[in-house]
């Protein structure tokens, strides 16, 4: 399924820069960075279990915060881009 | 059933490929050509001469994520292997089998009835489909022929015997296999098969297919803990992945001539994408080369009914199948080893 994440990470301290760093390198690993604070990743249930608990380590829950978006198995047709930046598509052919 | 996932290929030269936490980044020069989660990949294939950082190496093992290594033209050089995983118990026990002639064929024996079977139904398809541009006559001479031999081989227990069968069977598939392309034939066109190098387009398409159906069969074999190089039919020879070629014979005919044909028959490759070397090897060019792969890979996503296992799976996913079947059978739940027979 494919699973939207973003966050807010407040970066008024240095803490918050370094969470801030942090939090994107954790999503990094899961899925692709498709704008600033926005991924998309695809994910088994199991995968995003330990994406949304890994995640919640990272950020400070008082000044932060975490959203996630379950776009189902059927997300072809849910997402559509307009502008720079275009994504690759994860399931289509990966050829470079 | 397993789900299947992506197989990235890397087919610009001069790449060099690292790991980045849990991504795979595809660098030339400095710059990033892109990155992808590993979670996503189940193979990569690289053309060329891409480097590979020990680090991603060490992360595919891990992740039995298939690392191939091929030249250009799609010849194979060789692949990344971790610790072998899977079942010991199993390995043993299949090469107890492989070192028995006689159980070697009983398992041989359902390969090569997949493989006729299969052959057959395609040329009886083509005959349904296009009765009126076929030479209808001879092709059904052919399919009576392999009804035959599929009937003789039930009964052998002999590998050698079983070779010559399974011999006899290809020349007589392959003696109408021209018949079936129907488009650009003065381009495409098939006399009988050639490789190392091949020397026509037809025969440079159908190599590349097989090499790729070989990669995804010897990571099935080994995602299911079996020794791809032990094989039954085909003899052991150092680096040659015998099983992943002994269970790649029922697939051949459905699942790479089909896509050669297809690309041939609607147009989507021609003859500008071809070039003869002075010693009269054809290679593809590169931009044929990542048709061939997207249509292979589009493919792999089609779904089908796996007519044992009564589920819906995709064609990717038939090697894995199979491979789990065979590994069924070495252990001993099943009685014979079912052959994929395409409908």
């Amino acid at each position: 399924m494919l699973i939207l994440v973003t966050y807010d990470v407040s970066t008024l301290t240095p803490e918050g820069r370094k969470r801030l760093s942090k939090v994107a390198k954790k999503c990094l690993d899961y899925g692709q960075r498709v704008q600033n604070s926005v991924f998309e990743c695809i994910l088994d249930s199991t995968q995003f279990r330990r994406l949304q608990l890994e995640l919640g380590e990272l950020i400070d829950e008082t000044s932060d915060s975490l959203r996630f978006y379950n776009l189902g198995d059927k997300h072809k047709t849910k997402v559509e881009h307009v502008g720079v930046k275009a994504s690759y598509d994860m399931e289509g052919p990966l050829i470079i | 059933m397993k789900k299947l996932l992506n197989t990235l290929f890397v087919t610009t030269p001069d790449t060099y490929l690292s790991l980045d936490g849990e991504n795979i980044v595809i660098k030339q020069e400095e710059s990033v050509l892109a990155r992808y989660p590993l979670h996503n990949l189940e193979a990569v294939c690289t053309f060329g001469y891409a480097g590979v950082s020990p680090a991603l190496m060490g992360a595919c093992a891990e992740r039995n994520i298939g690392l191939t290594f091929m030249t250009r033209n799609g010849r194979f050089l060789a692949r990344v292997i971790g610790e072998s995983r899977g079942n010991v118990v199993l390995r043993k026990e299949q090469y107890r089998i492989s070192d028995d002639p006689r159980r070697s064929a009983l398992i041989a024996r359902n390969l090569i009835i997949g493989k006729i079977y299969n052959s057959k139904w395609i040329l009886e398809r083509a005959t349904r489909d296009y009765a009126l541009r076929m030479d209808i006559k001879r092709i059904k001479q052919v399919t009576a022929s392999l009804t035959e031999a599929m009937q003789i081989v039930r009964d052998v227990e002999d590998l050698e015997i079983l070779r010559g069968l399974e011999g006899n069977a290809a020349v007589q598939y392959n003696s109408v296999f021209d018949d079936l392309i129907l488009q650009q034939k003065e381009h495409f066109f098939f006399h009988g098969r050639n490789r190392r190098p091949p020397l026509d387009n037809v025969n440079a398409l159908l190599s590349f297919a097989y090499t790729l159906l070989s990669n995804d069969m010897t990571s099935a074999l080994e995602a299911v803990g079996l020794d791809a190089y032990v094989g039954f039919l085909h003899r052991d020879r150092p680096g040659r992945a015998s099983l992943a070629l002994d269970m790649m014979e029922e697939l051949r005919s459905v699942h790479a001539d089909r896509m050669v044909l297809s690309l041939i028959n609607k147009k989507l490759i021609n003859a500008k994408g071809f070039t003869r070397k002075e010693n009269g090897a054809v290679i593809m060019d590169d931009d044929t080369r990542k048709l061939v792969i997207k249509a292979w890979q589009e493919k792999k996503q089609e779904k089908i009914m796996h007519p044992y296992l009564n589920e819906k799976i995709s064609w990717g996913l038939v090697p894995y199948a199979q491979a789990l079947l065979m590994a069924r059978y070495i252990r001993g739940d099943l009685d014979e080893y079912p052959p994929f027979l395409w409908k």
